[in-house]
Parts: structure tokens; sequence; C-alpha cells
């Protein structure tokens, strides 16, 4: 995982994106990862991996429509397993036919992100699973497909073409000692201590110093805040 | 029975809507004296309510307002970072698994296990949705509010005095927080756990569809 994250981090173009999702969908072990976002003008971009006859397809039918997906996603902020979305309707269900006939499975998880400006972002595994071996899936890994999710979406936003890059996410001089205590060895509860503030609160500093260095786990977190100068041991 | 209402779907439940706002305006405006904007029509919103937030309502049996609160994740835009950040050490809050809890508000008339309910459902949003913390601005009464319910958030930073204290808090939930809470509501988990489903979906009749097509 750090692997692909580092391979993530290190995308400087559109092209390299496109790759990086190929690459994930593998790491993940799902049929098809996609990533779709529309930004406040309306513009619209994609990449992942999708069969192209099916992304045409959807495009000619104006799947983007009546694709339960999209309807029950769009301006939202929780992930949603295709499964409790609504597929009584009868076109839906062709689409849905038509889908999986396609190759894109019987089983999905999307991510809405709502980005800066109006911007909002798909994020979506998709695979041929049983209902049970899928929720085992989402359920084990869930944590880490909303946290690639976001870092993917953040990538994209760098490469969004005339964008003015915005500076490096900063952490606060809070953040940057607690991160700094856990690099020396330091448990939570000892940062606490250290700080002088309670162990919830410092999960959560920690929590959101690893989501701005673009991090998986604490380890992950210490090792890139070092990388980029950020701490100092 | 508790609903969970985006903003963009709030439209199907004009009254249920309406008291909400209402009963913001009396507690933020009227009781609190919050300085918060109160409209033509006696309801209150603030720039966040533009950002289709997730609210969490307690609607009563005739179809009223019972009590709310206002969810929305700390990636976006949230009034903790925006205008309460001397309150958590400068910290900007920022993640996917925390989420903002905010306008947390009980009708005059609300019964005792108004305010229990709306944490048990945070509680749902929390196990749904892989949530792991919640962060948010609440005054002097809801800390013994909380504490009365048995889900005391963890206090970051406050400022004020007395009554006019405002104060910024945490929250995970742990499952003998969730049972101590659900025991308050007078909610069992098993409905608390069907309102949830309802609104979202889950192990409902859309899984013999998914399967049958």
């Amino acid at each position: 995982m750090d692997f692909i994250l580092a391979q993530l981090e290190c995308v400087e173009t559109r092209e390299e994106l496109q790759r990086t999702s190929e690459a994930l969908r593998d790491f993940c072990g799902v049929d098809h990862l996609i990533y779709h976002w529309v930004n406040s003008n309306g513009e619209q971009w994609g990449c992942g991996t999708y069969p192209p006859d099916w992304v045409q397809r959807y495009i000619e039918k104006g799947y983007l429509k009546i694709d339960p997906v999209i309807q029950g996603c769009y301006r939202h902020f929780h992930p949603v397993d295709w499964k409790s979305l609504d597929w009584s309707g009868k076109a839906v269900r062709a689409f849905l036919q038509d889908a999986i006939d396609h190759g894109i499975g019987n089983q999905g998880y999307s991510i809405p992100i709502r980005g800066p400006n109006g911007q909002f972002a798909l994020f979506t595994v998709s695979h041929h699973a049983s209902d049970d071996d899928w929720a085992s899936f989402t359920e084990a890994n869930r944590r880490d497909l909303i946290l690639l999710a976001h870092y993917f979406n953040h990538k994209a936003l760098e490469l969004e073409p005339g964008r003015t890059p915005e500076p490096a996410q900063a952490l606060s001089p809070r953040e940057v000692e607690a991160i700094t205590l856990l690099a020396v060895g330091y448990s939570r509860a000892q940062v606490a201590d250290a700080l002088s503030i309670s162990e919830h609160t410092v999960r959560v500093y920690i929590e959101s110093a690893r989501f701005k260095l673009g991090a998986l786990n604490t380890t992950h977190a210490v090792a890139r805040a070092m990388a980029r100068g950020l701490i100092v041991v | 029975m508790i609903q969970y209402l985006y903003a963009d779907q709030l439209s199907s439940f004009p009254a249920l809507a309406r008291a909400m706002f209402r009963d913001r305006a009396d507690q933020f405006a009227t009781r609190l004296k919050w300085a918060v904007e109160v409209d033509a029509q006696g309801e209150e919103r603030d720039e966040y309510d533009a950002l289709n937030p997730l609210y969490v309502i307690w609607e009563t049996s005739a179809g009223g307002h019972g009590g709310s609160m206002r969810l929305m994740p700390t990636v976006g835009r949230t009034m903790v970072n925006d205008h309460f950040s001397h309150l958590t050490d400068g910290v900007r809050i920022e993640s996917p698994f925390i989420w903002e809890c905010t306008r947390f508000c009980l009708a005059r008339d609300a019964g005792p296990g108004v305010a229990a309910a709306l944490m048990l459902a945070g509680g749902e949003v929390m196990r749904g949705f892989g949530v792991e913390h919640y962060v948010g601005v609440f005054d002097a009464r809801m800390v013994r509010i909380y504490r009365m319910i048995g889900a005391s958030p963890e206090i970051v930073g406050s400022q004020g005095t007395g009554a006019d204290r405002i104060s910024v808090g945490l929250w995970d939930f742990t499952p003998e927080a969730q049972a101590r809470v659900a025991q308050r509501a007078g909610v069992s988990p098993e409905l608390s756990r069907h309102w949830f489903e309802r609104a979202f979906g889950g192990a409902g009749p859309a899984r013999g569809d998914m399967r049958a097509a």
C-alpha cells in the first residue's frame, strides 16, 4: 500500500494518474476502479479501468441521468454500497444488466468527495462477487478506500489544467509536536501527557496530521513528515 | 423517530424543515442569545446550511420537530476550522473520519429521550460510514445535557464564562456509551439501526433486486 501511495504522490500527468488507477485496481484485487469528477463549471473528467466500449455506451445512452450511483451520491458525502441504492425501476434494471454484460461487476462501492469550490468527485471500486464476499471486502477495506479516494482526488485537483496549485497543507505547531514525539517513540498516552492534552485530543490531532500528510497510518505519517523536513528528530 | 436528511432532501419534508429552523432560532437566538441570523419567517440558518449538510432529526409522533443536529465532513468547510481554531490549539481538524456536529438543538417541549436518541443516531452514522470522531461546538447548557445522557464530549477548548461559555469538544462512541445512550433514549439498538437503514438502504429489498438482475 505504501508503494502505491508513493506512486500516486509522484504522479505529474493525467496519463500517469490513469496508469496509477490501473495499478491501484490490481492492488485492491477488484475488477474495476474508476474516478470521475465534475467541477463547478460542469466540466467533467475521469480515469479508471472501465472498458472503453462501456464508457462510450454510458455516454451515448445518457446513463448519467438514470445511474442510481450518481443519483445517490451527487452532492452527498457518505460512502455508498451499490446494494443500498434503489435498482427497482425498469430502466435502471436494464442499465444494471447492461453494465454487468460489459463486465463492470454486480457489486460496487462508491465514495463521494466534495472538493473546493463546488468540485464533486466519485471514487468507485466494482467487482463480481457474492453479497457476503463483497460485504467482507468493503468492511475490511473501507478505511483504506476512503483515504485512497481523497488522496486520488487531491492529486486529480493538482493536475487540473489552469489551476494554481494550493500551498502544501501546513501542519500546525501542535501537530508537529505530536508527530515529533511519536517519531521518537512516545506512545499516544505519553504524547498526551507531554502536551497536557487528553489522549482523545491527541488521537484527533494525529488523525488530522496523517490526512494532511497523505498517509495511511501513523508510521507512514512520521516517515512523510521527516522526508518533508517538517519534523527533526 | 429519527430522520436522516441532506439539505437537498428537506424539500420533501417542508413542515419538519420549517419547524427545525424555527426551533433553532428559538434555541440559539431567543434562549442562548447567540449572534445568529433569523429571517423574516423566524428561521435560523447560517452559511453552512447552504453546503448541503446532513441533518439528523427527531420527528415526533405528530410529525413535529423534537430536536436535530447538523453533520458535515471536516474535509470541507467547517465551523470549527473557520471560526474556532483558537480553541483547538490552532489545529485545523481535517479528516474523512472526523465529522463536525453543530447546531445541536432541542425543541422547548422535547421529551427526555430526544437528546439521547440523536446521539444514538450519531453512533449509527459512525458505524455505517466509518466515522471515528465528531468534533462539535456547543454551549454550557449542552455540556450538562450530554453528561446527563451519558455521552460527554472531551472538551478541547472553551471561551467565555458561565452560561455564555462556548466549547469545542470531541466524541468517539464506544459500545458501552452506545448501550448507555440507547437506554436513556428508550430506543432499542434494533430500532435505531432500522431508522438508519431506512434512510440509507442496507440489507433491504434492494439486495434481492441486485441479485435478480
